[in-house]
């Protein structure tokens, strides 16, 4: 049914036509509108066969969803940012447990600085934990996403983070297509876990593994991920089957016939490079897109042959590997070993920072010229970070470092 | 035998009559413990050390709340020597529905369970989670008083050995002034663990005013058991703390085990008490009050208070008696005792 809803609310209403029995809810911005929206729904007894419980902090939430996962009820939580580095230790062990959890991350920066905007900096904190990690670009994909999720996390029983952009996604009114209950039941069948706590068959979950097994449990949770690259595609088709569009899948090219430069990206950024791809294309560039879909697992073979024609290879990140540049790109680089195609990293829309059409095609002008590989920030200040650079170098004490920088951009007349 | 569940057979080791579950009664006489159809939630072959207050308690425990659910029971563990010395894979001690999470989650997760067995329609499962009191008291306290305040249909039993014995013997918040351990070493003017001002779990459990708190011992089962069926008789959020000595991290004899959780009630320092709605119902008399010094001395965490050179050892001796004291008053423990009787 077409809405014009607010994207955390078409999710949380497609996340109740999945009939979830157990949701665990702790708030943090930006994903507080999600885990409100499901409270209104159990609540008002529109989602039904459902215990929602309210938790002390994040830890509690994962551990939660793990107790009921494992006990054989479907289960959904979300959470953002320091939230998720809260839950961390449980993030791990719901994975390495095997239990089918589907969980959304509203992305948003990890602090300090404390900063509650979108990136992906959260994400990738905790990409080697086990989880299926799929990236939605638009409400509509965060929607089908989450359907797909549960399909996806049971059939595999490994946990399933969905992630949407905090804000930018979370927080937009737009035009959503909220499917009808009868297509979800069609879609996803109740859930049968594969191994559950029950008096009627003891089983001892979560034993101690010493070094004799531990290889090959870790082993076999890659091995799941590695089934999870047919399971995506897959279970994409399926819904174009039920529901009739597409949404979801590994990956997706825009305009990436003969394009000379592709920038590949995740999440609702896509919407702006599509945008300056198709004004670059008017102007004469043959510039395209790519979307990856599934972060974990990822689809190295797929964004190999998609990326192999292309001269150079834009990776726009919405996030900063410290000391080392960008999670993304390094990945694209795995993907492209061994072939000539130049990959820069463009490290952008950290914080929150708005990733401009003009910031992003001047970006791509300059890439068609330069000759080498590069890590380059979109809009950085160089002016303030260089000030504060000479400052640190001669004073011992640096100091509180983002509060020396917002003083600096303030007397410069930019707050 | 379907009401009593998963069991196995019982060996019969023991003899005398002092012996805990005498068999040599006659079947009518005995205990359920000594019964050979009793349930059997850990199976022996686990690898605690000899003379493990927790293992004690904790059979005893499950076993209890295994008979008062009629085996529909699911248990949750926090990390520790519990878990550990019960399932190194590929081996299970546990013949029932086990899981093991995280060292500060157990409580979360034991909630999770209660809440899926609640969603599936399926009231006659109950759900026990337990945990050292590292578990407990510090990291797991988080979540334990989340559970209190949902009231989760949860019983969770602490098995409180005072520091962390399974990663080898680190103070903890339920370590007593004085103690050694490995993170509070006793120097010239550091005598072992602070005087700190105590963090009492089970009075802070009755602060949620959940239907059920108790104290217990592994000095006294029939106690233990007795509490647990009461914890199992309510529904919602049930808490019940067990001291449980540690041979090892205690520096006591493995055979003393039984007699210093006795002595530790008898001198004060561990009151036994229930209370419901954070209301106490009812509190073990002390019939034979010891000095704290005879519960304190076969114990080589606090040897350095013997030592006649020690400087504040006497003080702080005297300290530790004032806890004992003041415990003995709050609860009203010397109403049934030889000492009162004497001086009435």
């Amino acid at each position: 049914m077409l809405k014009q809803i607010e994207g955390s609310r078409a999710m949380a209403e497609a996340i109740a036509l999945c009939r979830p029995e157990v949701i665990c809810a702790y708030p943090i911005t930006p994903q507080t509108h999600i885990v409100e929206g499901l409270a209104e729904l159990v609540r008002d007894g529109r989602l039904t066969g459902c215990e929602y419980l309210n938790v002390e902090s994040e830890f509690a939430a994962l551990s939660v969803a793990i107790g009921s996962s494992a006990a054989g009820a479907r289960t959904y939580t979300a959470t953002s940012s320091q939230g998720l580095l809260f839950m961390m230790e449980a993030v791990y062990n719901a994975s390495g447990l095997g239990l089918p959890i589907v969980m959304t991350l509203g992305n948003r920066a990890i602090g300090a600085p404390i900063n509650i905007w979108n990136d992906h900096s959260d994400a990738m904190a905790v990409r080697d934990a086990g989880w299926i990690m799929l990236f939605a670009e638009t409400n509509q994909e965060a929607v089908d996403l989450h359907i797909q999720a549960f399909r996806l996390a049971e059939e595999l029983s490994c946990p399933v983070m969905v992630n949407v952009d905090g804000f930018i996604l979370t927080h937009a009114v737009e035009r959503v297509d909220v499917p009808e209950q009868i297509q979800v039941d069609t879609f996803l069948p109740p859930f049968e876990p594969v191994q559950v706590l029950d008096p009627r068959d003891p089983v001892s979950i979560g034993a101690m593994v010493g070094p004799e097994a531990f290889t090959e449990v870790r082993y076999l949770a890659h091995h799941k991920q590695m089934l999870a690259l047919d399971a995506i595609p897959r279970i994409a088709a399926e819904f174009k089957g039920v529901f009739g569009r597409e949404s979801g899948g590994l990956l997706r090219g825009y305009r990436m016939e003969d394009a000379d430069t592709v920038v590949v990206a995740m999440g609702s950024v896509m919407g702006t490079i599509k945008d300056t791809i198709d004004e670059m294309r008017d102007q004469g560039h043959a510039v395209g897109a790519l979307h990856i879909g599934s972060f974990r697992p990822f689809p190295l073979e797929e964004v190999r042959s998609a990326l192999l024609p292309a001269k150079r290879v834009v990776v726009l990140e919405k996030n900063l590997a410290i000391g080392m540049g960008g999670v993304l790109a390094s990945h694209v680089r795995m993907a492209l070993r061994g072939h000539g195609n130049r990959v820069h990293t463009l490290v952008a829309g950290l914080g929150g920072r708005p990733i401009t059409r003009a910031s992003l095609s001047r970006f791509l002008a300059v890439v068609e010229q330069e000759p080498h590989n590069t890590l380059h920030f979109l809009d950085l200040n160089t002016e303030v970070v260089e000030a504060e650079i000479a400052r640190m170098a001669q004073t011992r004490r640096s100091g509180p470092i983002a509060e020396n920088v917002l003083r600096r951009m303030g007397a410069g007349g930019l707050l | 035998m379907p009401q009593t569940g998963p069991s196995q057979t019982v060996k019969f080791y023991q003899t005398g009559t002092l012996t805990v579950g005498n068999r040599l009664l006659d079947p009518a006489s005995r205990t359920v413990q000594s019964s050979e159809s009793r349930s059997n939630a850990i199976t022996c072959g686990h690898r605690a050390c000899q003379g493990c207050g927790e293992a004690l308690g904790a059979r005893y425990a499950v076993d209890a709340a295994m008979r008062a659910a009629n085996s529909q029971l699911v248990c949750v563990n926090a990390t520790g020597c519990l878990e550990v010395f019960t399932t190194p894979y590929p081996e299970t001690s546990w013949q029932v529905p086990w899981l093991h999470s995280l060292f500060g989650n157990a409580a979360a997760v034991a909630a999770g369970v209660a809440a899926a067995m609640r969603v599936k329609g399926r009231q006659e499962v109950r759900v026990l989670a337990q945990g050292g009191d590292g578990g407990t008291t510090d990291i797991g306290f988080g979540c334990l008083s989340g559970m209190f305040e949902r009231n989760d249909d949860v019983l969770y039993v602490c098995y409180d050995n005072q520091a962390y014995m399974n990663t080898g013997v680190q103070r903890s918040s339920a370590t007593p002034p004085t103690a050694r351990t490995a993170t509070t070493p006793v120097a010239e003017d550091a005598p072992g663990n602070v005087f700190g001002t105590g963090k009492n779990v089970p009075l802070i459990a009755m602060a949620h005013n959940i239907p059920y708190v108790a104290t217990a011992s592994v000095a006294d089962l029939h106690d233990l058991e007795a509490k647990v069926n009461r914890a199992m008789s309510l529904r919602g959020a049930r808490y019940l703390h067990v001291l449980v000595p540690c041979p090892l991290g205690w520096g006591s004899a493995s055979h003393d085990t039984i007699r210093l959780a006795r002595l530790a009630v008898e001198c004060g320092l561990f009151p036994l008490f229930e209370a419901e709605h954070g209301e106490i119902t009812a509190t073990k008399p002390i019939r034979r009050r010891v000095p704290v010094e005879e519960y304190l001395r076969p114990q080589r965490r606090f040897a350095h208070l013997f030592r006649p050179d020690a400087p504040h050892a006497g003080e702080a001796l005297a300290r530790i008696q004032a806890m004992a004291d003041a415990n003995i008053r709050r609860f009203d423990l010397l109403r049934m005792s030889d000492d009162r009787k004497e001086t009435a």
